[in-house]
């Protein structure tokens, strides 16, 4: 055989075991999706009927999508400057020369390697209305318990705890390697400059932890579309869709109420947004956080 | 005095960094620690700096007690090995970085900025961030944080080791003549005796965390403290063989002729610089070894009673190996150590004439 010929089946065949998984569980789902979103549902022996943009038009007119999709923007907006706050500040922490180093660090990384199931079974228990621990803690002091997570008023928030709690550490981590990335003369030449701890860290250190904190908000970002093993165990969703969060409700559309066609405008709707997040993150990694 | 270092040690556990260093820099003058790596000079530089603190003696900037005292107290600026720049400030920004942690006003930076960057030709790259410059760049961008702090006192930490050869040796003059112009006190790191000995007014060697010889450079050449120096500066280093006694004197060889008359030879070792020894019709009998040829000089490799000497001749000689020569040289060009403790004898015993 020719040899240039033989090198690309030699690459093809490399490429081959990656691009068939990859086309046969992803890509093909994600064309699929797209092509039922214009049909209805079959019924029985009826088979599926093109209906252009109707489902579409549910979309924009369906009141828990909205809901979902505000509860979504909720929670990442309000877990997000949290962990990574939180993330940097125990990274910080951890990066200095102390007894136990090692142990602190494993503990906060902890929540990371438990299943989000036992995470949730956990809280739930802590959450729970009053013998769980919350309520434990605030009768001690004298206050009433309350029923967090049956409450519409708190029953996101507490989902938004557990994502806090359970990433905080994970995110650390990154920072942790970014910190130990920081040359040591660099701190030293800030020292000879005469920069204080707070200065230094605003003017050095937080702006090179910069290539990791876009890392991190996109991932985190992501993550908020992509996690709801928690609400399985906790919610379900509820109570009056307080805690529907879009995947979730693809999942009860999908799999609860077999409406496949709604389902897949959702799958379209909840791509959309993750491949901006992708894309946007790509663009902004090349452009503003390669210093050397 | 510009820096005092009184008995100054540093350990870590149990390993000893630094040993009782003393020595003291005047006003305006460049002062070299050299070592061979490991020996202790960058923990003395970061001990100056503040950047360690030390296990025992006292350390004076400007007439002041340092010992006790962070970096930015200490009244010094410094230049890193691997320049330590802010790499996602602008060049602008790294040079005047302290002045704005200082609070100076904004046209006083402006102007001390304008006269940075004319003293380093750094106008055209203000905006530049250091991962956009060469390695010389950066080493000037470092060079102009220091200077701009306008501070009595510069610690370099081998701050060329980064450059390539041809760099390395503009820079040198670079440095030296900036230190001149603007009368800043200069301690200077480095293992490199070339940049030692064209730089410094003053030189400290260091071997095991100990200060072997603080001289001014032409003496550590012609009165090298003890083997170890006469050995580290000079290339290639100093001929070092052993005398052996034999009847009436010190000889190169058992029954030889009698160099140093009237002392026991068992006990000293000889030293001679490659350049004064000559290749002669008599003298000494040696057996050619090998050369090497450097273009404006030849080293020929003689062999004296198995013993290697380097004899530096000028421009393009052939000699091929095994050839019998006769080497000779003026006796006081001569150094003598004693075998034991390697130190330099101060007073030559008197010995003949012609060797």
């Amino acid at each position: 055989m020719n040899p240039k010929i033989a090198r690309h089946v030699y690459g093809w065949l490399l490429f081959a075991p990656a691009a068939i998984f990859f086309i046969l569980f992803t890509h093909y789902p994600i064309v699929r999706s797209c092509y039922l979103s214009f049909f209805n549902n079959p019924r029985g022996v009826q088979p599926r009927r093109f209906v252009g943009l109707a489902n579409y038009a549910y979309l924009v007119n369906d009141p828990i999508f909205w809901q979902a999709l505000k509860n979504n923007l909720i929670y990442a907006f309000g877990t997000i400057p949290v962990t990574v706050s939180l993330a940097i500040l125990m990274a910080v922490w951890v990066n200095r020369r102390m007894t136990g180093r090692a142990f602190v660090r494993a503990a906060y990384f902890t929540p990371t390697i438990l299943p989000m199931i036992a995470i949730a079974n956990i809280w739930l228990f802590f959450y729970t209305p009053g013998v769980g621990l919350f309520d434990n803690l605030l009768k001690s002091m004298g206050y009433s318990g309350r029923n967090w997570l049956g409450d519409p008023d708190t029953a996101l928030l507490c989902l938004m705890v557990i994502a806090i709690w359970k990433d905080a550490g994970f995110f650390m981590i990154f920072y942790l390697a970014a910190l130990q990335g920081i040359p040591k003369d660099v701190i030293e030449a800030g020292k000879i400059e005469g920069a204080g701890r707070w200065y230094f860290f605003r003017r050095v250190t937080l702006p090179l932890l910069m290539p990791t904190t876009v890392f991190v908000v996109f991932n985190a970002l992501i993550n908020t579309f992509r996690i709801i093993d928690h609400i399985f165990i906790l919610t379900k969703g509820g109570p009056d869709n307080a805690t529907e969060l879009l995947l979730y409700y693809l999942f009860q559309t999908a799999f609860e109420f077999w409406d496949t066609a709604y389902a897949a405008v959702l799958t379209v709707v909840i791509m959309a947004i993750l491949m901006t997040l992708a894309l946007a993150q790509f663009k902004v990694l090349e452009r503003r956080t390669h210093y050397q | 005095m510009q820096i005092e270092v009184r008995g100054v040690s540093k350990r870590y556990g149990k390993v000893r960094a630094v040993g009782n260093a003393s020595f003291s820099v005047e006003e305006g003058q460049l002062l070299v620690i050299l070592g061979p790596s490991g020996c202790g000079k960058t923990t003395l530089l970061r001990l100056i700096a503040g950047l360690e603190t030390v296990t025992s003696g006292t350390i004076h900037i400007a007439g002041r007690e340092v010992t006790d005292l962070p970096p930015d107290k200490r009244n010094i600026s410094m230049v890193f090995q691997s320049y330590a720049l802010f790499p996602h400030l602008s060049v602008r920004e790294n040079i005047i970085f302290g002045l704005k942690v200082r609070k100076v006003p904004g046209q006083e930076i402006e102007r001390r900025l304008a006269r940075v960057i004319d003293l380093l030709g750094l106008g055209d790259r203000l905006d530049s961030k250091p991962g956009e410059l060469s390695g010389g760049m950066r080493q000037r961008v470092a060079l102009g944080r220091a200077i701009i702090a306008e501070k009595p006192v510069t610690l370099m930490d081998e701050p060329l080791s980064n450059l390539d050869a041809k760099l390395r040796n503009s820079m040198r003059r670079e440095i030296c003549s900036l230190q001149r112009r603007l009368g800043i006190g200069m301690v200077y790191v480095t293992h490199d005796q070339i940049e030692a000995m064209t730089m410094a007014d003053r030189i400290v060697l260091m071997r095991d965390g100990s200060i072997i010889q603080d001289d001014v450079p032409e003496n550590f050449y012609e009165q090298p403290a003890n083997t170890f120096v006469a050995r580290f500066i000079g290339t290639p280093p100093m001929n070092i063989i052993p005398l052996c006694a034999t009847t009436g004197g010190a000889a190169l060889e058992p029954g030889g002729e009698i160099l140093f008359p009237g002392i026991d030879g068992n006990r000293f070792k000889l030293g001679i610089r490659p350049e004064n020894i000559r290749i002669a019709e008599q003298g000494r009998p040696a057996v050619v070894t090998g050369q090497e040829y450097l273009g404006s000089d030849t080293f020929i490799a003689c062999e004296i009673n198995g013993h290697e000497l380097i004899v530096r001749t000028r421009g393009r000689k052939t000699m091929l190996e095994g050839t019998r020569v006769h080497l000779t040289w003026d006796p006081h060009t001569l150094c003598l150590f004693d075998a034991q403790t390697e130190q330099r004898l101060e007073s030559l015993p008197p010995g003949r004439k012609e060797g």
